[in-house]
């Protein structure tokens, strides 16, 4: 189902939680709500589910409006972060509810809603798990018969509220993926809330980055992190390095004489910030072109699979991070307190307005 | 070998607390509780079998028992709404509501009995708009059936609020997005979760009203068959006197109340065990 969220303005009080916020999803894709905690995410989601009114703005499924709809009419599965099971209700009592209270010249009989449960607890994989109670699984466990739950009345929308939150980062994982093809099986429209920048760039198809009640930028995920349209969204999609002022005086002219920056209607007091992510900042022991930074290695990290390397500028003494391979580390062979000259493979300069 | 009373635990002072619970409970509960059945024990058993079966003990028990059964049931019910209402809402004069709830703890029952008595009677403030009716509320068992209506609220209100507040407001709305309207999602969502908190608060009403006496006598006009409760008997019995008969009586009240407050206690194990075991 295709959603059109039309210049929603939604208010807590006096505190802005969406403002005029428009966006459009289409049928069949999964788009991840991306945002730190308190930037209107979930309440986005909430009013695209109907559990919140939107003060302004209206909302479309599937072309028609449903702004004043109830929530039972909008055939939504919302799926919560704490999984919010009935836990008085088995698992297969809680994958039927949804059909239980179907009125009853809709509702299948009774041996349909059973054959549909044990459906159901085969795509998340829980049969055996039909007769516990929710207390008796565990939280990955809980949050798959949230899902199958949620699906038993095979919504047209999926809507996902931070779903693997309250999960520890290897189930996260799991799910995650388990959920990416679930989707490529099912293909149901969805969108998924989320603060956890990795988990919007592997499961959406587009990831949809909200700051303060404002969308920041829309975009697959390449575009998003490749190509992020302010410093916000930037800063949010992975770590970064930040040069105040400039790297090198050169370089910023450099910018100049390119156009990148277009610095000719540069406004008095507008600074110029540079951002590098720490990947993209090359080392080397000699300086083999102007365009460098010398300084001196803090600390060497070099758990994982890539060795990190914190640094301190000889110039402004602020610390730089930079993410080697293992190879490029073993050829370099820098130790702790050398010297080094610090080179950006790629850079982002965004202008700021004066402090 | 050593006899394992207690799991071993980081926790100090297992054996002094629990010595000092044993020994307060046995000095404030246990022995004049078993003075009760060693003054009962000098009757034989046909006699204390003749004491608890006269017709008007008989009726007394169905009295005091039935009239608190039944409004246990009342509280049950009204006492949620009122605990909804205060959870759920917010409105003018809600924290003087809330005071309220509380009255019939803190009043002295005589005065709630007195005050009880005069608007229910005939020419009372409610009274007065009942008779013609062929209601009659004051001095009979209906009047009993007010004022152990009355004393009991309070249990059911302040046991149900509680939990109702620590309602997990996701569960309602995870029952509405599927589907289930605000009655199924009461009846199917809400209500097992307070059932429990529920079936405590009414078995508290219960055991309150079935040891009422206060309240009661001055509403319950006492006439011996009719609208006599079991307490008052017991009474009556004290003032010719007859003290082994008032205790046969009482042992009757306890043996009773004790069982069906396990019966209670069990139904409500039951209704929780099932899905909380961890």
């Amino acid at each position: 189902m295709s959603i059109q969220v039309d210049h929603v303005t939604k208010r807590f009080g006096t505190f802005t939680v969406l403002n005029d916020v428009s966006l459009h999803v289409e049928e069949g894709e999964l788009v991840a709500l991306l945002g730190p905690s308190g930037c209107g995410k979930t309440t986005l989601l909430r009013i695209l589910a109907g559990l919140e009114r939107p003060d302004q703005g209206r909302i479309f499924l599937q072309g028609t409006e449903v702004t004043d709809q109830r929530i039972s009419e909008r055939r939504v599965g919302f799926v919560f972060q704490h999984y919010a099971l009935f836990r008085h209700m088995t698992v297969a009592d809680n994958v039927a509810f949804g059909l239980t209270v179907l009125p009853r010249t809709q509702r299948p009989s009774e041996t349909r809603i059973q054959e549909k449960v044990r459906e159901l607890l085969g795509l998340v994989q829980l049969q055996a798990m039909a007769d516990r109670y929710p207390s008796q699984l565990s939280g990955g466990q809980r949050q798959r018969v949230a899902l199958a739950r949620a699906l038993a009345v095979e919504p047209k929308l999926l809507l996902l509220d931070e779903p693997f939150g309250a999960l520890d980062a290897k189930v996260r994982k799991e799910l995650r993926r388990w959920l990416r093809r679930l989707h490529d099986e099912l293909h149901i429209t969805g969108i998924l809330v989320t603060h956890d920048q990795e988990e919007a760039l592997e499961v959406a198809d587009r990831v949809v980055v909200m700051h303060q009640g404002n969308i920041e930028q829309i975009g697959t995920p390449d575009e998003v992190y490749e190509n992020p349209a302010n410093p916000f969204v930037y800063r949010f999609l992975g770590d970064v390095n930040v040069f105040h002022g400039r790297v090198s005086e050169e370089q910023i002219e450099q910018e100049r004489s390119e156009g990148r920056s277009g610095g000719t209607s540069e406004r008095a007091g507008e600074r110029e910030v540079t951002f590098v992510r720490p990947h993209d900042l090359e080392l080397s022991r000699s300086r083999t072109n102007d365009d460098q930074v010398e300084a001196t290695v803090r600390t060497v990290l070099t758990a994982g699979s890539r060795v990190r390397v914190e640094l301190m500028s000889q110039i402004s003494g602020q610390a730089i991070e930079v993410e080697l391979t293992k190879e490029r580390y073993r050829e370099l062979a820098v130790g702790e307190g050398e010297v080094v000259f610090v080179h950006p493979r790629h850079r982002r300069v965004f202008k700021m307005p004066p402090p | 070998m050593r006899l394992m009373l207690k799991q071993p635990s980081v926790l100090p002072g297992f054996g002094l607390t629990l010595g000092f619970s044993v020994f307060y409970l046995s000095l404030i509960v246990l022995i004049p509780l078993s003075g009760l059945f060693v003054k009962t024990s000098t009757l034989s058993w046909d006699q204390f079998w003749d004491v608890i079966t006269t017709p008007r003990a008989i009726a007394s028990y169905q009295l005091t028992f039935g009239a608190s059964m039944v409004g246990a049931i009342i509280n049950g019910l009204f006492g949620s709404i009122i605990a909804w209402v205060l959870v759920r809402y917010r409105f003018p004069g809600q924290s003087l509501v809330d005071a309220l709830v509380d009255l019939p703890f803190a009043l002295p029952t005589a005065v709630a009995g007195i005050t009880l008595a005069a608007i229910y009677s005939p020419n009372g403030w409610i009274g007065q708009y009942l008779d013609p009716l062929g209601i009659k509320v004051a001095f009979t068992p209906l009047g009993v059936l007010v004022a152990l209506t009355f004393i009991g609220l309070p249990f059911v209100v302040r046991t149900v609020q509680p939990v109702l507040q620590d309602l997990d407001r996701e569960v309602e709305e995870a029952a509405t997005t599927l589907g289930a309207n605000r009655w199924q999602t009461f009846r199917a969502v809400i209500v097992p979760e307070l059932w429990p908190a529920l079936l405590t608060g009414m078995a508290m009403a219960f055991a309150r009203a079935v040891g009422e006496y206060g309240s009661v006598i001055f509403i319950a006009g006492n006439m011996p068959l009719k609208s006599e409760i079991t307490p008052l008997l017991i009474m009556t019995k004290l003032d010719q006197y007859d003290y082994t008969g008032a205790t046969a009586l009482g042992v009757v009240m306890l043996v009773t109340s004790f069982v069906l407050a396990l019966a209670i206690n069990l139904l409500q194990w039951w209704s929780t065990a099932r899905h909380m075991n961890q």
